[in-house]
């Protein structure tokens, strides 16, 4: 432990100064130490976790209490070996962790590592059509409203703070109501319609992610009817980190359009749209792709919100209805898998800074 | 990308107290677009203050009314008439508890901001001026909190705190110190850069050549410097804290609504009546999220611009100025998290 934390841990937006001066490490030494850092701050999370969770009591007798005769109740928290110290259950816990066993649900008795492999693709594809969504809305806006500077610029802003002050769960209820209930043009809640469904589950090899199972099988009536399901849940979740892109991408082409490069550029007759897409915009796009990294973070956060919305059945609809029927050993096992899958990404994310910027490595 | 070195512009120390004041003294700064910007942010946070402070004058009725005395009132009934803004599937009246709202917000928000402020300043100044084990071991956690999604933290600590059922001021506090946890990584971070910053500079070290305790340099020299970019993230928290706060109530873990009004639990309650329709229970107390944080957020982006001589509109025509190499690295921060 103590050797990796003497390293500098995962610096996401560059706020840690105790930055070493390079000893001649090279990429892969810095893939190495960045890949290290992943099993601290998931065993920080893991840990606090458990015990936060476990402060208030045992699982059992928060989902079952009041419902059972407390001999029962009792009895199945002997069973299930809630009674013993604090300490050994943190140990088996972690054991079953590193065999990849994050526990089982109380309320309806599943895995909840199975869990993922049946609606993870789910999630996966709410955040892919939503990523999407976000990128071609806020990146183009940002480096035009960085262009012009004058009242477009000021009704761009307006929107991207419109896009971050409305709720998720808002912007869904309105889309659904406009153009779902009173338009009629769109379905209102689910993935796709019970039969398109069923078509594309009884693939075989199936990845999960429907439009890919549709395009794969050439069934084009499910990929119509995937991609109508699809579309109000990835503008909801898409608009809210859109206008975070755009922000960004505004200021940070603003910053490097004062550099003498860009003037240098200009003065050879460089086309203006020419000096924002490529001068400006690339080096302003190394902040971008580490926010983007922790923009991941909220849109697993978003995501459960507006799968709940649009009853999406992924991962966080099923953490919703966990919240609902107070199993928390469901909700630890699905928080545990969504850190996992966070660090995992901000790993990747920091890979790719670095690939892009050398500057970046350690 | 190093520390965040946001050029704070150092107020007139001549001029008097109150100009001096940060958001007086960027009101003053300001031109055209800008100074639209933050007046309307003002105006809408001011009317969200008004109405939670007049709430019981203003409301026609309670939040958990369900009758008066010409009877119970209607269930699902259309805006009009003696309810402004229609009424719910539960009975209550929607304008009457869009208003209610606005006090549980604003306790939430004070609570939530008060408690992270304080945590995380004290810990940020402790960890940056004197390092060592205690630093890193806070780092490593604060950096393992913040990655994560915060929604999640918030759901975890509302289980804690509350077990889910929640009384108001259980509610209320369940709310807060869940939204706390989420944002003490946030200023630690900040605070600590600073710090670390300023632990460096002449004034620190002639302070501990006159024999200044440790106690002594941070709050005295330390504090008053680190904390200046504080009413920038205030700002961006408080309309993250509304967010969170709707965020748990959508989820269901928000306050029942005999106890207390709360805009996301209302809107989750609304989430069947679109399909049949009905728009009035959802759309209001929606727009009411969406009024509050809007307004937070334009006040905080304008002091944000206006501390930023790179995004400050100029009073004169001027030329671009050559910029520091570093790009409002609290704007990225702000809306990261």
């Amino acid at each position: 432990m103590t050797t990796l934390i003497e390293s500098p841990p995962a610096d996401a937006d560059g706020l840690l100064p105790a930055k070493k001066k390079s000893s001649g490490g090279g990429l892969g030494q810095y893939i190495l130490i960045r890949f290290l850092l992943i099993f601290p701050t998931i065993f920080i999370l893991v840990t606090m976790v458990f015990f936060l969770m476990r402060i208030t009591g045992d699982p059992i007798t928060a989902a079952m209490g009041g419902r059972l005769p407390p001999e029962q109740l009792q009895e199945r928290i002997h069973a299930a070996g809630y009674d013993r110290p604090l300490f050994t259950q943190y140990i088996e816990y972690l054991g079953q962790l590193a065999t990849g066993n994050f526990g089982t649900t109380l309320s309806d008795n599943r895995k909840v590592t199975e869990m993922l492999t049946t609606y993870g693709s789910a999630t996966l594809e709410l955040s892919i059509n939503a990523l999407i969504v976000a990128l071609l809305v806020g990146i183009p806006l940002g480096m035009l409203a960085a262009h012009r500077r004058d009242h477009l610029d000021a009704v761009l802003r307006i929107f991207a703070i419109l896009c971050y002050a409305t709720p998720v769960f808002f912007a869904g209820l309105l889309l659904k109501l406009t153009f779902s209930v009173w338009l009629g043009w769109l379905p209102v809640a689910g993935r796709a319609k019970t039969s398109s469904e069923l078509a594309l589950t009884s693939l075989q090899a199936p990845t999960g992610i429907y439009w890919l199972d549709a395009l794969r099988s050439g069934n084009m009536a499910a990929l119509g009817d995937v991609m109508a399901h699809a579309v109000l849940p990835a503008v909801a979740l898409g608009l809210l980190t859109a206008g975070i892109f755009l922000r960004l991408v505004r200021t940070n082409v603003i910053g490097t359009l004062g550099r003498d490069y860009v003037e240098a550029g200009r003065s050879r007759g460089v086309s203006e749209f020419r000096l924002v897409t490529k001068h400006a915009y690339k080096p302003a796009l190394i902040p971008i792709i580490t926010v983007m990294g922790l923009q991941i973070a909220v849109m697993l956060g978003g995501a459960v919100l507006t799968e709940k919305t649009f009853e999406w059945k992924g991962l966080g609809f099923q953490l919703a209805t966990y919240l609902t029927a107070r199993d928390f050993v469901a909700v630890q096992g699905i928080v545990v898998l969504l850190a996992v899958i966070v660090a995992m990404t901000n790993f990747i994310v920091d890979i790719i800074a670095a690939l892009i910027d050398p500057r970046v490595r350690y | 990308m190093s520390t965040p070195d946001v050029p704070v512009p150092v107020a007139n120390p001549r001029a008097p107290f109150y100009r001096r004041l940060p958001v007086v003294s960027h009101f003053n700064k300001s031109v055209g677009l800008q100074r639209g910007m933050l007046v309307i942010g003002l105006i809408l946070t001011g009317l969200f203050l008004l109405t939670a402070l007049l709430a019981p004058l203003v409301a026609p009725y309670g939040f958990s009314q369900l009758s008066d005395a010409d009877g119970s009132f209607p269930t699902q009934q259309p805006p009009g008439g003696k309810h402004l803004l229609g009424t719910t599937v539960g009975g209550y009246d929607v304008l009457s508890r869009v208003i209610w709202g606005t006090q549980t917000a604003l306790l939430v928000i004070v609570v939530a901001v008060v408690l992270s402020i304080f945590a995380g300043v004290v810990l940020g100044l402790v960890s940056g001026y004197l390092g060592g084990w205690l630093d890193r071991v806070l780092v490593v956690v604060a950096d393992a909190i913040y990655a994560f999604p915060s929604l999640l933290v918030a759901i975890v600590m509302a289980i804690v705190i509350s077990g889910g059922q929640s009384s108001l001021l259980g509610g209320i506090m369940a709310a807060a110190v869940s939204i706390t946890v989420v944002f003490i990584p946030q200023y630690f971070r900040v605070i600590r850069a600073e710090t670390i910053r300023l632990k460096a500079e002449p004034f620190v070290e002639s302070a501990k050549v006159v024999g200044a305790s440790n106690l002594r340099i941070i709050t005295r020299h330390i504090y008053r410097n680190a904390t200046r970019t504080l009413p920038l993230i205030f700002t961006l928290n408080a309309s993250e804290a509304i967010l969170t706060l709707a965020a748990l109530g959508f989820l269901g873990f928000g306050i029942e609504p005999s106890s207390a009004a709360e805009w996301g639990f209302d809107l989750n309650k609304a989430l069947a009546d679109t399909t049949s329709g009905i728009w009035w229970t959802g759309l209001f107390p929606g727009l009411a999220i969406v009024w509050t944080v809007l307004g937070l957020t334009l006040v905080g982006e304008s002091i944000n611009d206006l501390n930023d001589p790179r995004l400050r509109g100029r009073k004169r025509a001027g030329g671009t100025s050559t910029a520091p190499a570093n790009t409002a690295v609290i704007t990225a921060e702000g809306s990261a998290s």
